[in-house]
């Protein structure tokens, strides 16, 4: 049986970062996956996946916390958290070297698709009412 | 026109050990397993799913040369490694139940299962690095 590469040890952090960005994961957490020491670990991640396992593990956050700020109305502080950082000041601090601007602006920048129209809001209303189960099936031709 | 989908490959890196993963521990049953002396001992290795027949997964180790020369051979295994080769996907009648029984034989879940707009996805990978994408389909008009 062939030896396992260390790409596959390696791809056990990486898979750790995708599904579990949300809790407090460190690098320590992450080399422990991967069974190897954090010096090695980063190292190696780094030569694996282009990206040392830090700034990979907040590359992921950061995009989450974006989506978050287009897609919801969850505030920054709950998003911050909701990605798995505690400290809302670094929150603040990463996002704006990621996005060149902060989680507020990012948002404002980013307003929702039915928000770059100008539809007026009864029109917007009456297109997004809900369709009666029983709406005109009096007169609906019959099936067959 | 094409009828159906009969194959899919997929590389690893010993059948062996392959035939212990997808059918000892994921349950699939064997379909072929052939050895070619004439071929270099070429092993044609296929597995699929008990009740569906007519279409198999193809564990293939990756061929060196004359095939691959070994620099291709060495890239395709280093893809493979960093799970690179793409997913699979499958479907379950109960992803949890599922996720239990795989779980409890050793294999490998990179989330718990996990409910999305499509289903009720649990992903795995298997020993060689090949992610797999379980997903319990949810039926829109009963939810």
């Amino acid at each position: 049986m062939p030896p396992v590469p260390l790409a596959r040890h390696l791809l056990r952090a990486k898979d750790l970062i995708d599904t579990r960005y949300g809790d407090p994961l460190d690098v320590a957490a992450l080399a422990r996956a991967a069974h190897l020491s954090p010096a090695h670990f980063s190292r190696q991640f780094g030569r694996t996946f282009g990206e040392a396992p830090h700034r990979y593990l907040l590359t992921r956050r950061m995009e989450r916390a974006a989506a978050l700020l287009r897609t919801t109305d969850r505030s920054v502080a709950e998003i911050c958290w909701d990605v798995g950082l505690r400290s809302v000041g670094s929150f603040t601090t990463s996002f704006g070297r990621t996005y060149a601007m902060t989680p507020t602006a990012y948002r404002a920048a980013h307003p929702p698709a039915a928000r770059l129209a100008r539809v007026p809001s009864c029109v917007a209303r009456a297109h997004s009412r809900p369709r009666s189960s029983t709406f005109r099936e009096d007169s609906a031709p019959r099936a067959g | 026109m094409i009828s159906k989908i009969s194959h899919v490959n997929v590389w690893v890196d010993d059948q062996d050990e392959a035939l212990a993963f997808y059918r000892d521990k994921l349950g699939l049953e064997v379909r072929e397993d052939v050895t070619m002396p004439e071929m270099g001992n070429f092993r044609w290795l296929s597995v699929g799913p008990v009740g569906q027949p007519d279409v198999a997964f193809v564990l293939m180790t990756v061929p060196g040369p004359p095939v691959f020369e070994p620099e291709t051979a060495e890239q395709v295994k280093a893809l493979l490694a960093k799970g690179a080769m793409g997913a699979l996907f499958v479907t379950t009648d109960d992803a949890q139940a599922t996720y239990e029984e795989l779980k409890s034989r050793g294999v490998e879940f990179t989330s718990e299962p996990t409910r999305m707009p499509y289903g009720i996805d649990a992903p795995f990978r298997d020993p060689f690095g090949n992610e797999f994408r379980m997903v319990q389909e949810l039926d829109e008009n009963n939810d």
